[in-house]
C-alpha cells in the first residue's frame, strides 16, 4: 500500500478569512460566537534549548536543565490551514507531538519556528478564543465537579448565567447526579467527561481536545462522541481532536492529518544521523460524507487502511513508536 | 460523612475501639497518670530528696499559692501574649515571604540563600542584641518570638508553592486566569494543608523561643518564674512552670490542629 500517494489530497486556500464563514450563534451565554480559522505556518518545535520565553519559563520550573544542549526537534514544517467550524482530527503514533501541537495552537507553548494564527490574529499566551481539554482531565481536587466546570466559563460571567450554564453543561455529560462530588470520588472516566463539559463552558470559537475520550469505556466513547457531534451542530467551533484511534478520526472529523517522520530519504540535509528531524503531516485527507457515518461503509474501510498504513510505516521507522502498537486496533476491528 | 452513613445503612458494621473519642482521651491520659502516680511514689518512697523533687502536692501549692498572689495568672497572661502576638507577627511574614520566594524564581534567587542563613543562627545567639537594641521591654522578646515562628511557615509556604502541580496551574491559565485570581483559585487551595502544618511547627517553635527570651531578659512570665524559682531553689515552681508550659502548648497546638482537620477535609 503507498502511503505517500495520499499525502496532501487536499489543498485549501490558505487565506481562508476567519469572518466569512462565522454562523449565526444559536443561544446560550456569553463566549465567543464563532468559529474561527486556525493557520500553522512552517510551524517547528524543538525540545532542549530555550527557543521562546515560555520555554525560559518552564525550564525554569521544570528539571528540563540537563538536557540544555541536547536539541530535540519534535515539529517541523507544519503548515496547514483549518477552516471556521471544520473538525481536524490529528493522528499520529505516541510521543509524536500531537499535543505539542495542539498547546502550541492555544498558546500554552510557543512554536521555535513557523507561526500560528487564530482567526488571522496571532495566538497570544493562553489565548482565550480557545479552550483546552487536556489528555489528562486536571481537575482542581479541592473543588467539586460543578466548580470544576465553571471554572471554563468566560471570566466575568453572571452567577446566574454560569450556574444554569453548568447544569446544562453537566447534564450534557452525564454528570449531573455527580455535580458536588469531588474529582477523587469519581471515576477516570467521569472526570473525563467533567474536563470535557469545562472545556465546553466558554463556548470556544477553537475547541483543542487532547485524546479526550482516551479513558472511557467503549460505549461511553460512542456516547461522548455522539455528543461532541451534537455540540458542534449547535455552536459554531472550530475543532482540534487528538486521538490515536483511527475509527474516532473517521467518525468525526472533517478532515484528518497524520503526524509522522518522513522517510529517511525525504529528510533535508544539515541533520545528524540516528537523530529524528522531528514529525510533520505525512498523510493529510478529506473524509467524505456527512456524519454520522456509517461506519461500514466500503470508502471508510479504504481510508482506514491507508491511515493505519501510515501509522504502521511510523511504527517501523521509529523505534519511539513501538510502545503504541498496541494501541493501534488492527484492521479490520 | 462515611461515618454517618455506615451507621445508617449497616449498623452492624462497628468502629474499632481506638477510633472512638472518649477512648482516645482516656488513652492519652493514661501515661500522664501513671507518672504522676510515679512521681508521688517516688516521694513518698523516699527514693529522692524534697529539695530534689517535692511531690505533686506541693507543686500543687505552689500553684494556689502563687496564684492567690495573683502572680500565675499574670504570667501566664504575659507569656501567652507575647507568643500570640510573636507567632502573629513571624507567621504573617512568613507566609508573605514563603509565598514570594514559593511564586517567583528571582525572588528565591534573591533571598533563600539569605534568609537559609538567618536561620542557621541559634535563636539565643539572637538574644544579646535584640536587648541592646530594643531593651528589655515587650519588644525584644516578641521579636525573638517572631524570628522563631517565621522560619517554619516561611519554610513550609515557599516548599508547598514550589510543588504546587504544575498541570493544575497550567490548566487555570488556559482557562483565563492568572495573578491574583489564579492563586487564588489553585495555588492557594493547594498548599493550604501544609500552611497549616508549618504554623503547627512554628507556634511550637514560639513557646520554645518564648522561654529562651523570658529566661535571660524578663521581670513576668512564665520563663521568668523558671529563671527566678532556678535561683532561689523552688523546685516546686519550676516544676509548675514546666506543666503549665506544656499545656499550655498542648492546648494551643490542638486548637490549630482542630483547624487543621477541617482545613484538610476542606481542601485536599
Ligand atoms: N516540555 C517539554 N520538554 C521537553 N520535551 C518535551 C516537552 N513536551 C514534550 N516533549 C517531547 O516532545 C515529544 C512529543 O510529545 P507530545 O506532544 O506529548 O506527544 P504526543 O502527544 O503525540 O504523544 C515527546 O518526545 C516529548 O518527550
Ligand atoms: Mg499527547
Amino acid at each position: 500500500m503507498s502511503a505517500s500517494t495520499a499525502s496532501r489530497t487536499t489543498a485549501r486556500p490558505s487565506a481562508a478569512g476567519g469572518s466569512a464563514a462565522r454562523a449565526a450563534r444559536a443561544d446560550g451565554p456569553s463566549g465567543t460566537d464563532a468559529a474561527y480559522a486556525v493557520e500553522f505556518a512552517g510551524l517547528g518545535r524543538t525540545f532542549g534549548r530555550a527557543p521562546g520565553r515560555r520555554q525560559g519559563r518552564a525550564a525554569s520550573a521544570a528539571p528540563t536543565t540537563a538536557s540544555v544542549d541536547v536539541v530535540r526537534p519534535v515539529l517541523r514544517d507544519v503548515s496547514l490551514t483549518v477552516r471556521p467550524g471544520e473538525v481536524l482530527a490529528i493522528l499520529g503514533t505516541s510521543g509524536c507531538g500531537k499535543s505539542t501541537l495542539l498547546r502550541i495552537a492555544g498558546g500554552l507553548d510557543s512554536p521555535s519556528a513557523g507561526s500560528v494564527q487564530i482567526d488571522g490574529s496571532p495566538v497570544t499566551d493562553f489565548d482565550t478564543r480557545c479552550a483546552v481539554g487536556f489528555q489528562e482531565p486536571r481537575l482542581l481536587p479541592w473543588r467539586t465537579v460543578a466548580a470544576n466546570v465553571a471554572l471554563g466559563l468566560p471570566r466575568g460571567t453572571a452567577r446566574d448565567t454560569g450556574r444554569a450554564r453548568v447544569a446544562e453543561l453537566l447534564d450534557l455529560v452525564g454528570l449531573t447526579a455527580f455535580a458536588d462530588h469531588r474529582p477523587a470520588a469519581i471515576s477516570g472516566g467521569m472526570a473525563q467527561r467533567a474536563s470535557l463539559a469545562r472545556a465546553l463552558a466558554r463556548n470556544p470559537g477553537v475547541l483543542l481536545l487532547d485524546e479526550p475520550f482516551g479513558a472511557l469505556d467503549a460505549l461511553t466513547r460512542l456516547k461522548m462522541q455522539d455528543l461532541l457531534l451534537d455540540v458542534h451542530a449547535a455552536a459554531p467551533t472550530t475543532v482540534l481532536l487528538v486521538t490515536h484511534d483511527v475509527d474516532e478520526a473517521l467518525q468525526l472529523a472533517d478532515r484528518i492529518i497524520l503526524l509522522g517522520q518522513e522517510p529517511a530519504t525525504a529528510t533535508g540535509a544539515g541533520t545528524t544521523p540516528g537523530t529524528t528531524p522531528g514529525a510533520t503531516i505525512v498523510q493529510e485527507l478529506t473524509v467524505p460524507g456527512n456524519r454520522p457515518r456509517d461506519r461500514g461503509s466500503a470508502e471508510l474501510a479504504e481510508l482506514r487502511g491507508r491511515l493505519l498504513a501510515g501509522l504502521g510505516i511510523d511504527r517501523h521507522g521509529d523505534a519511539r513508536g513501538v510502545a503504541t502498537s498496541a494501541s493501534i486496533p488492527h484492521f479490520p476491528y | 460523612m462515611t461515618d454517618t452513613l455506615s451507621s445508617k445503612t449497616a449498623p452492624a458494621v462497628r468502629r474499632p475501639l481506638t477510633s472512638r473519642p472518649g477512648v482516645r482521651v482516656a488513652g492519652g491520659l493514661l501515661l500522664p497518670l501513671l507518672i504522676l502516680v510515679a512521681w508521688q511514689l517516688s516521694s513518698t518512697l523516699g527514693l529522692v530528696t524534697i529539695a530534689q523533687l517535692p511531690p505533686p502536692a506541693s507543686v500543687w501549692i505552689a500553684a494556689v499559692d502563687l496564684f492567690e498572689r495573683g502572680q500565675l495568672t499574670l504570667y501566664v497572661a504575659i507569656s501567652t501574649q507575647r507568643v500570640l502576638i510573636g507567632f502573629a507577627i513571624g507567621a504573617a511574614l512568613g507566609l508573605a515571604t514563603g509565598a514570594l520566594v514559593g511564586l517567583s524564581r528571582a525572588a528565591d534567587i534573591f533571598f533563600a540563600p539569605t534568609l537559609g542563613a538567618i536561620r542557621a543562627v541559634p535563636s539565643l545567639a539572637w538574644v544579646p542584641l535584640l536587648i541592646i537594641w530594643l531593651k528589655i521591654g515587650e519588644e525584644s522578646k516578641i521579636t525573638l518570638i517572631a524570628i522563631g515562628a517565621f522560619f517554619p511557615v516561611y519554610t513550609t509556604v515557599a516548599q508547598a508553592l514550589r510543588h504546587v502541580d504544575k498541570q493544575l496551574v497550567e490548566a487555570g491559565r488556559a482557562f483565563g486566569l492568572r495573578g491574583v485570581p489564579l492563586f487564588g483559585a489553585v495555588q492557594l487551595p493547594a498548599v493550604i494543608p501544609s500552611v497549616i502544618s508549618g504554623l503547627r511547627l512554628a507556634l511550637a517553635q514560639a513557646w520554645l523561643f518564648l522561654v529562651a527570651a523570658e529566661l535571660i531578659a524578663a521581670s513576668m512570665g512564665l520563663g521568668f518564674l523558671l529563671s527566678d524559682s532556678g535561683n532561689n531553689g523552688r523546685v516546686d515552681r519550676i516544676l509548675l512552670a514546666i506543666i503549665l508550659l506544656a499545656l499550655l502548648g498542648k492546648l494551643t497546638d490542638a486548637i490549630l490542629g482542630v483547624f487543621e482537620k477541617w482545613a484538610i477535609a476542606k481542601w485536599a
